[in-house]
């Protein structure tokens, strides 16, 4: 199996201390370090949201992954910056104000990362300023916000308010999900989408990203 | 004085458990975001006043305001360290309210972190946190412990042998959370009913089953799966369905009567314990109240 193949594969198994060998082999060869996060880190992500999705694999698997993921990530993060290699994206997240349920949206911290974006992660108990206020310090496009609770749920619409009136709708787009929040939801408070899980939460930031409608039919 | 749980149970009882609490105390001043937990140290009264508002709507089992009450969880608050005060008055102030007139359970509900290797919490430190938390509610008066809203078997474990440690004697209720999946009703850490069942009778609990999650229609299915691999007394507090939008605001949508309906069909599946979770209120556990006392009459 060629290496990076084999990166995607134990990758997918959670196998971290193979993985950051592996890594290790790959970048000896000199095989550039935007392949090593495409072609094998992002690959192996992939694989382990794709049986996800499926219900083949649990969190548990899905955590694994990412922790292998991140021994892969440390080693080639260094080259990718001296490379000056762009990431695929940049998303500011956090869990609004009054909530500190953080399980969900670590995940969806560390599935983005694995998915080859840079994240802010603002912690929880973010107040809608702090969220708009980092994004356009960090040079972010996507807000990712969590609520665990239906009392703290209405914060995300104030967040999507505050973006309207300060005129920065489709420079910065949202995203929102957590136990109580729906796509009925999402649509409701003019939010760009709704992710169910941490795997949806890639797939959904990925479309924003490239220009995708979203739920609002456009950024 | 009130019979022991078991007791009850042999007996062939169907206890009445009872409704969210969280809702109750927002009303009374509880910011969203703020540990309800926090209200033991500064308004017990209420706490006594919630459980006894519980007991009149016919509840045989009120639980303490304790869910978040482990030092983990407390520590996100900046609370861990009067973890040990805030789960004795939890229970002393259910107790105050009941007077006697229903069994106090201490609620423990998950310590907020994943376990090692999938996260990092140590699941030593994990256990001991559980074990101080059952200790100060038994000091606290709590008749029996319920461990809730468990994702991770592993972590559910945990929280029963804390329990059992803290009193080797104490009725254990472990309720886990399940979703729908096409495989069948798994939590989200992937464990499977049976596996659950098993490892928790082994562990040393006493009545098992389900809170949170789930609405009505869901809960029974849930039920239907533990009775097949069980015949231990079953627990189930579903939620009054999924929150809907009713004017941007999330709405539970099963009414009381909605839920009342189902009850029947949860005894007959080997439900002996029933309740509520998010979105109940005390009219839903009225109405509650009201099917069991016609089912009782009518045997």
């Amino acid at each position: 199996m060629e290496l990076l193949e084999q990166i995607a594969d134990q990758l997918e198994k959670g196998q971290a201390a193979t993985v950051a060998q592996l890594t290790t082999e790959a970048i000896s060869a000199e095989i550039p370090a935007a392949e090593i996060l495409n072609g094998g880190l992002i690959a192996g992500m992939d694989l382990v949201g794709e049986k996800f999705r499926k219900h083949e694999v649990f969190l548990p698997h899905v955590l694994l992954a990412a922790k292998a993921m991140h021994a892969g990530m440390e080693l080639i993060k260094p080259l990718l910056m001296r490379d000056g290699v762009r990431r695929v994206g940049k998303a500011v997240l956090g869990t609004v104000r009054g909530d500190q349920h953080d399980i969900g949206k670590n995940l969806v911290g560390i599935m983005l990362e694995g998915a080859g974006f840079e994240v802010l992660d603002l912690g929880t108990d973010v107040a809608p300023e702090r969220f708009v206020e980092a994004a356009l310090a960090g040079g972010a496009t996507v807000i990712g916000m969590s609520a665990l609770l239906t009392t703290t749920m209405p914060v995300m619409r104030e967040v999507i308010e505050l973006i309207n009136e300060r005129e920065l709708r489709g420079r910065l787009r949202t995203v929102i999900g957590g136990a109580p929040v729906t796509e009925d939801y999402a649509r409701e408070i003019g939010a760009d989408a709704y992710a169910f899980d941490g795997v949806s939460a890639v797939d959904r930031i990925r479309d924003l990203v490239a220009g995708g409608p979203g739920l609002l039919g456009g950024p | 004085m009130n019979m022991d749980l078991r007791e009850r149970l042999d007996r062939g009882d169907i206890l009445l458990s009872d409704g969210a609490i969280g809702t109750l105390l927002q009303q009374h001043g509880l910011e969203p975001g703020q540990a309800p937990e926090a209200f033991n140290l500064s308004r017990p009264e209420l706490l006594s006043q919630v459980a006894a508002t519980s007991v009149e709507a016919g509840s045989d089992l009120v639980h303490t305001n304790s869910f978040g009450g482990s030092p983990l969880k407390l520590a996100v608050h900046g609370l861990e360290d009067q973890a040990g005060e805030i789960n004795r008055t939890a229970a002393t102030a259910a107790v105050r309210g009941v007077a006697g007139r229903a069994l106090v359970s201490g609620s423990i509900g998950p310590c907020g972190k994943v376990l090692l290797p999938y996260g990092e919490a140590d699941p030593d430190e994990v256990r001991a946190g559980f074990l101080l938390q059952a200790r100060a509610l038994l000091e606290g008066g709590a008749d029996l412990l319920t461990i809730e809203t468990m994702s991770d078997l592993a972590e559910a474990v945990l929280a029963v042998q804390g329990a059992r440690r803290a009193d080797p004697g104490v009725p254990i209720l472990v309720t886990m959370t399940f979703e729908s999946t096409p495989g069948g009703w798994f939590t989200i850490m992937g464990n499977d009913i049976p596996t659950c069942a098993a490892t928790l009778l082994e562990s040393g609990a006493d009545v098992l089953g389900s809170n949170c999650g789930q609405g009505s229609a869901g809960m029974l299915e849930v039920a239907r799966a533990f009775a097949a691999t069980t015949d231990r007394p079953l627990m189930i507090q579903a939620n009054a369905g999924l929150p809907e939008l009713d004017e941007g605001r999330a709405c539970y949508p099963e009414s009381p009567a909605d839920m009342a309906a189902w009850v029947p069909k949860l005894v007959a599946n080997g439900v002996r314990i029933l309740g509520g979770c998010c979105g109940t209120t005390t009219q839903h556990i009225r109405a509650f109240r009201r099917v069991l006392d016609q089912n009782r009459d009518s045997a």
